[in-house]
């Protein structure tokens, strides 16, 4: 008895001891960025720990608004177009295809078919560029480093195609109003069917380092777990529906341009968490090759955009000739076109997701208001429901899984 | 054919249906370009969101627009994008509202609305009554003013940088080093609503002149035996002509 007791009171010392310590511990807050490498650009997270257990998140976005939509408004609707390239910029073109989408939707002007053709085939290579970026930006976020300078060598290519059919890696200003702005010599198709063969390889290497690999894993899955009906209420869309289990893609349910004349799988993940939505994005670039090697086999010659001369300018060579095509190309570089008054809604499958632009027109060759609906806007701020309960450096892959670029994300 | 936008479904006898759901919330149904729009009433606009998402599967919301038009009584819209999952189908529903009034919000009935609110708020400054989060979110900590209201220069009105001599960011009234321009390209003859310099002589009929003008005598005009004198002179500039 005597003994116990003693057991007892030398326990409730110890114990006495630790819980003192305990009581003094209490939650604190930090900021996570601005200038975080895990951050993918400006963000800044106040976020509140209980020991290494994310409590509360705060995202403090907008440190890279630049009023895009407020300077579109002062903008003729070509002018305007290189604005989307800013936005994301890491998958440019995909931010021009709504824009120019909604405004052929205003002025119902039919695209050619090589255009559409074309289009689609850049889309696709954007999303190649996009994930390249993101895969690799998450891998090397939760630690692994080799996948990242691989995926950046194709990334690399990417880029030097979008270089040969536009003149620019980044910033393209390609896809104009009524079709795109050049067409696109032979070779640099047939190298783009060279390429889709050999990428393939390098890219699955590099995804076998990481698929399987244990680390990975443990940082991956049953992380930042959404069910069906979070991701519907939390306004998610793209890869981050997908991974959430729902079949949810633009270029299938309401397929633009000629992306209903494509075969492709929509990849859907079964438990919702970061590594689904890693996963679906490593589908959908094995997918996005697929549509492309559709698009070089099936694209017939013709025009690259729409003859209409009150929308698209006439070419150099047709101003020398035709007094008619010069006066076309100084008003429309000048005043530009009217666009018809009304407002569209217009979303398309963004490599992040269902990026829309809410086009407003009043008739005249300057948009009335253009809303653009970025991505990340609601991703993001499911951030602190999808962080809640999670170690600190959770948070990392969790912002890497969202795919979060902040000029889309703040316009 | 037309153009190439997305494509979704088309839904026969929508708008009737919406209308019979909301009843007296309803105010206007727009059809343009193959998009619904619906205007409700303001005070109505969570329970008219509430019913489209419960009946008319409504699932998701995508985004809350907001649009300034000045010139009306209730100068802003806000425009709720509204996408269909199951019905692969989206309307749009709107409501206006001016500077004072608020507008309920639907944080309740989807999360998503709650960043959607503020950008709004932000940059409009419009209210939304319930929203318990309602800070600013896209300008900077401490700005003033709402950006996207069309009264609101381009320009801003402070600016800000890096000051040496205090070694830290300071904000500055806006200094323009050169007017900000807006050109105008629209064509002076279809439609431009001002007046050049000269346009005056072209509105109102014949110009009109206390003593008319008039060329009674041959002197009047100017020519005469003096002036063929001096119109036969040969040039200094003229090419000498060749005399063989």
């Amino acid at each position: 008895m005597a003994e116990s007791l003693q057991d007892m009171t030398v326990e409730g010392l110890v114990e006495q001891d630790s819980t003192t310590g305990d009581l003094e511990i209490q939650n604190y807050t930090i900021n996570f960025g601005p200038q975080h490498p895990a951050a993918h650009g400006v963000l800044r997270m106040v976020m509140e720990l209980d020991g290494e257990i994310v409590e509360r998140i705060d995202p403090h976005v907008g440190l890279l608004h630049r009023g895009t939509e407020k300077l579109i408004e002062y903008k003729t609707y070509l002018q305007a177009l290189p604005y989307f390239d800013r936005l994301d910029y890491c998958s440019p073109l995909a931010m021009e295809y709504s824009y120019v989408l909604a405004i052929e939707k205003l002025l119902n002007l039919e695209v050619p078919l090589r255009a559409q053709y074309l289009r689609v085939l850049f889309a696709e290579l954007t999303r190649i560029c996009n994930h390249m970026l993101n895969l690799g930006a998450h891998v090397m976020d939760v630690g692994a480093m080799t996948p990242n300078l691989w995926l950046f060598e194709i990334r690399e290519d990417c880029l030097n195609f979008f270089e040969r059919a536009s003149g620019a890696r980044m910033h393209s200003a390609w896809f104009r109003p009524g079709g795109v702005h050049q067409d696109v010599p032979l070779k640099l198709l047939t190298d783009l069917a060279d390429w889709l063969d050999t990428f393939p390889k390098l890219f699955e290497d590099s995804m076998s380092l990481v698929v399987d690999n244990r680390i990975f894993k443990q940082r991956n899955v049953d992380i930042a777990v959404v069910s069906k009906d979070d991701a519907v209420r939390w306004g998610f869309s793209g890869p981050m529906i997908r991974g959430s289990g729902i079949p949810w893609d633009l270029r299938k349910s309401q397929p633009y341009d000629v992306y209903d004349r494509m075969e492709f799988d929509v990849p859907v993940g079964t438990r919702g968490d970061c590594y689904d939505r890693f996963m679906v994005r490593v589908e959908e670039v094995r997918q996005s090759a697929r549509i492309m090697r559709q698009c070089l086999n099936e694209m017939p010659e013709g025009p690259i955009a729409s003859l209409d001369r009150k929308v698209v300018p006439p070419k150099r060579g047709e101003m020398k000739q035709s007094m008619e095509a010069l006066i076309h190309h100084f008003k429309l570089y000048t005043e530009g076109f009217h666009v018809p008054a009304g407002e569209v809604y217009v979303a398309t499958e963004s490599p992040k997701g269902e990026f829309g632009v809410y086009l407003v027109s009043d008739g005249t060759n300057k948009p009335y208001r253009c809303k653009i609906r970025p991505t990340a806007f609601s991703h993001l701020q499911a951030m602190e429901f999808m962080s809640k309960g999670h170690m600190l450096s959770d948070a990392t892959a969790i912002l890497g899984a969202i795919d979060v670029v902040f000029g889309e994300c703040d316009r | 054919m037309g153009h190439s936008a997305p494509r979704y479904a088309v839904l026969d006898g929508l708008g009737d249906a919406v209308a019979a759901t909301l009843g007296d919330r309803l105010l206007a149904t727009r059809f343009t370009q193959g998009e619904y729009c619906f205007t409700v009433r303001r005070e109505a606009v969570a329970e008219a969101l509430d019913l489209l998402r419960d009946v008319h599967e409504y699932q998701q919301l995508m985004e809350i627009a907001g649009v300034d038009y000045p010139d009306r009584a209730e100068r802003f819209e806000v425009v709720y994008c509204l996408l269909s999952l199951t019905k692969n189908h989206r309307i749009r529903v709107a409501c206006t509202t001016d500077e004072d009034t608020p507008v309920p919000t639907v944080t309740h009935i989807w999360e998503v609305a709650g960043w959607l609110e503020r950008e709004v708020y932000d940059m409009y400054g419009v209210i939304f009554a319930g929203n318990r989060d309602l800070r600013r979110i896209l300008t900077d900590y401490g700005f003033r003013g709402h950006p996207f209201r069309k009264d609101f220069p381009l320009t801003g009105y402070s600016e800000m940088r890096y000051s040496e001599e205090q070694g830290r960011v300071v904000y500055e009234p806006v200094k323009l080093a050169q007017d900000f321009r807006n050109f105008d390209f629209t064509s002076p003859w279809e439609g431009a609503d001002y007046v050049l310099p000269g346009d005056e002589k072209s509105l109102g009929g014949p110009p009109h002149a206390d003593i008319p003008k008039t060329t009674d005598k041959p002197s009047d005009t100017g020519a005469g035996a003096a002036a063929n004198k001096e119109a036969a002179k040969p040039s200094e500039n003229a090419p000498k002509e060749d005399k063989a």
